[in-house]
């Protein structure tokens, strides 16, 4: 017996030591062109013959590394090919852009040692940081300085505002972002359903204790009045929980004519699944969480579904985007954080260019107030994910690209 | 609330509350005879749910095959993990036995995400379509799920009391000493037990495929502590306890979400375990328990 058991546990060992080498060794692969890009971090990664005085100094600070390098990465990666097509154009006003680059693990303590580190290297401004908690902590020290700082991906108010739930609260000036809120994410998505649908009543089915799920929903109910929709039923579901039927049985009975899902794809596909199941053919709306659900319900319960999404693959504004990123990296486009983060770049440099048009010197009081300056004087700017105009409170006030499902394909739709 | 619409929330409990009751089974059964409460049970159902799911979305076999092959490896997982994890322990403490169903619990849940994935994975329903009965739209899959639970259970309850593999069953767990005294063989009933239960919650793990066309990781934790709670409330060892306690669950799930507090469906169940624990420690149809003097 004890043999066998000692048997037993050998090939297990060897078996699952064979699979975390494997792991490993696939991990390195696809790490190595990330690697040798970022080779030259925190230091110069332009080669420039010209003088230090002509060189305009700008970092990018976020988590290359850790848990949630899958969303870092690819912000580093476009924001790291911005600039090199721009320096290959000529640069900003005859100067080439020097990008320091900081990798702050998702840490906002890292961040902000990133950030002195920076400073002390001359830049001027700041692309980052990656995730809401980080750049939260980045964009309390930025604003001590007025240092110009740019977010591709933190969906948290506190990152432009101190206190969200105080409609008179300090404004962080010099921040800004080129995601959209979640709460703007449910505004969009009650306009759509009374404009487009022409709805009267809706459905709400949303995750219990989901900070994501419930700012969406609040969203939503911010808008109720304006569009004259009514909410005939609200349910939702605890984490974890996998079983809808009977909160679908009820929304079912109430009979509305759009359902509201402001859930991830897993539990959106389990959702719409029993919805139908429960025998409701009401059109259903998704946020940006709906992403990848065609694989998570049947082509025929989802076909006509539609959800927001912070960026349109395959338009014609991202094409040549996409496949630049797809020549430079070897892989796709990860997620929407990729061409978010080019256009924060893009915003950037429409500041630091009216900085440099004035004659100012670079790393000075002036200067960093007119790039900030610039950039919140920004009418319906093109990036490449949609227009930009920042709101009082510095979040962009731009469309969002519908995606439908038909025949089990996402597709874009429109903007809206 | 209409008629129509606690009729349709009551099919609903009762489909749910036929998945607890068949994993509610395989808790009673082992519990009943070696006195373990076997928390891997609940990820042997996980494990089963990816069986079907790769068997039908990758390989497209037959329904029926799936079948076949997802109880089959429920049954094998079952015996194996009771051959490896809790036969060396048989005559160590309680505590041990209890500690190493947690911990065998926790390696199969790590070790699914480590070999399918950390993601859930779906598949199209096995079972599409649905009837009006009266003005309720019922679902042919809840229609399959009942049938099927309640004659696993009229099956299972005809085994343990008129077969000669269930009388040994039944006297192992009255005197364990004793029955391998009169001759019964205690390691091949205890096997038997567990592939008995195993292969229930390979039955389960379909019913819960048909009903929810996913397979995660750590699906089979909350529903093998609801099936724990069902066990529990309808007498744990006990079979018609376990069918009764199953569908009460499902019901009052189902009951809860049906007037706007779907928020509170766990917090209700557990809530009734407390309250079953204080007042009915032995549940609805368990023994009562006799001090030995």
């Amino acid at each position: 017996m004890k043999k066998a058991l000692l048997l037993i546990l050998a090939i297990a060992m060897v078996f699952m030591f064979g699979v975390s080498c494997s792991k490993k060794a696939a991990t390195t692969t696809a790490a190595a062109p990330a690697a040798s890009t970022s080779a030259p971090a925190a230091s110069a990664t332009t080669t420039t013959q010209t003088k230090e005085a002509e060189v305009i100094t700008i970092a990018f600070i976020g988590n290359t590394t850790g848990d949630y390098a899958m969303y870092g990465v690819p912000v580093r990666n476009s924001v790291a090919m911005f600039f090199e097509q721009l320096n290959a154009a000529g640069g900003i006003n005859g100067k080439q852009v020097k990008l320091l680059e900081y990798d702050d693990k998702a840490d906002g303590t890292e961040s902000i040692n990133a950030y002195n580190l920076a400073k002390a290297n001359g830049a001027t401004a700041i692309i980052g940081s990656v995730l809401s908690g980080a750049s939260i902590a980045l964009s309390d020290v930025t604003y001590d300085d007025n240092m110009p700082q740019i977010s591709a991906s933190a969906t948290n108010p506190k990152l432009t505002v101190m206190d969200p739930d105080d409609p008179k609260s300090e404004v962080k000036t010099n921040v800004f972002r080129t995601c959209f809120l979640d709460p703007f994410q449910g505004e969009k998505m009650a306009q759509y359903a009374a404009q487009v649908y022409g709805a009267k009543t809706i459905a709400i089915f949303y995750e219990n204790g989901s900070d994501y799920s419930e700012a969406i929903v609040q969203g939503v109910e911010s808008q109720l009045e304006a569009c004259g929709l009514k909410v005939v039923a609200k349910e939702a579901f605890a984490t974890g929980d996998v079983d809808y039927k009977a909160q679908m049985t009820n929304v079912a009975a109430a009979n509305p004519d759009v359902v509201l899902m402001p859930i991830y794809y897993g539990e959106a596909g389990r959702a719409i699944t029993a919805l139908r199941a429960a025998g409701c053919n009401a059109k259903i709306i998704g946020g940006d969480g709906f992403g990848s659900v065609v694989n998570y319900a049947s082509a025929a319960d989802l076909e006509g579904t539609i959800y927001m999404s912070g960026y349109a693959p395959g338009t014609p504004s991202v094409a040549k985007f996409e496949s630049d990123y797809k020549a430079k990296f070897n892989e796709d486009v990860p997620n929407m954080f990729a061409p978010l983060a080019w256009d924060a770049a893009l915003v950037m440099t429409e500041g630091l260019k009216a900085a440099e048009a004035k004659g100012l010197k670079a790393g000075s009081a002036e200067y960093k107030q007119a790039v900030i300056d610039a950039i919140k004087n920004l009418q319906a700017f093109e990036g490449i994910t949609g227009s930009y105009t920042f709101n009082a409170t510095n979040d962009p006030i731009k469309s969002v690209a519908i995606i439908k499902i038909a025949g089990g394909a996402e597709v874009f739709d429109a903007f809206f | 609330m209409s008629f129509s619409l606690l009729i349709a929330q009551l099919i609903n409990g009762l489909q749910t509350g036929s998945v607890y009751a068949l994993v509610a089974l395989g808790y009673s059964m082992v519990y009943g005879i070696i006195k373990l409460l076997n928390f891997a049970h609940g990820d042997i159902i996980m494990v089963g749910a990816y069986m079907t799911y790769y068997a039908i979305a990758s390989f497209a076999l037959p329904p029926a095959v799936a079948v076949v092959l997802d109880i089959a490896a429920s049954t094998l997982l079952g015996v194996f993990v009771e051959k490896v994890a809790y036969t060396p322990l048989r005559s160590a403490p309680r505590l041990s036995l209890l500690i190493t169903a947690i911990g065998v619990s926790f390696l199969l849940e790590n070790g699914a995400q480590l070999v399918f994935g950390a993601g859930q994975k779906s598949m199209d329903p096995m079972i599409t379509g649905s009837f009006m009965m009266g003005r309720v739209n019922v679902s042919y899959t809840a229609i399959v799920t009942i049938v099927v639970s309640v004659a696993r259970m009229v099956l299972l309850t005809f085994v343990v009391n008129k077969t000669k593999a269930g009388k040994a069953m039944r006297a192992v767990s009255e005197d364990m000493g004793a029955a391998q005294l009169m001759g019964i063989s205690l390691n091949r009933t205890i096997s038997m037990t567990f592939a008995i239960g195993s292969a229930l919650a390979g039955v389960g793990s379909v019913l819960y495929m048909c009903a929810y066309t996913q397979a995660s990781p750590t699906m089979g934790s909350m529903l093998g502590i609801k099936a724990f709670v069902a066990a529990v409330l309808g007498g744990i060892g006990s079979i018609p306890g376990a069918m009764i306690g199953g569908f009460t669950i499902g019901i009052l799930e189902a009951l809860v979400a049906a007037v706007g507090l779907s928020m509170w469906k766990d917090a209700a169940v557990f809530l009734v375990l407390i309250v079953v624990l204080l007042f009915k420690p032995t549940g609805f149809m368990g023994k009562k328990l006799q001090e030995k003097v």
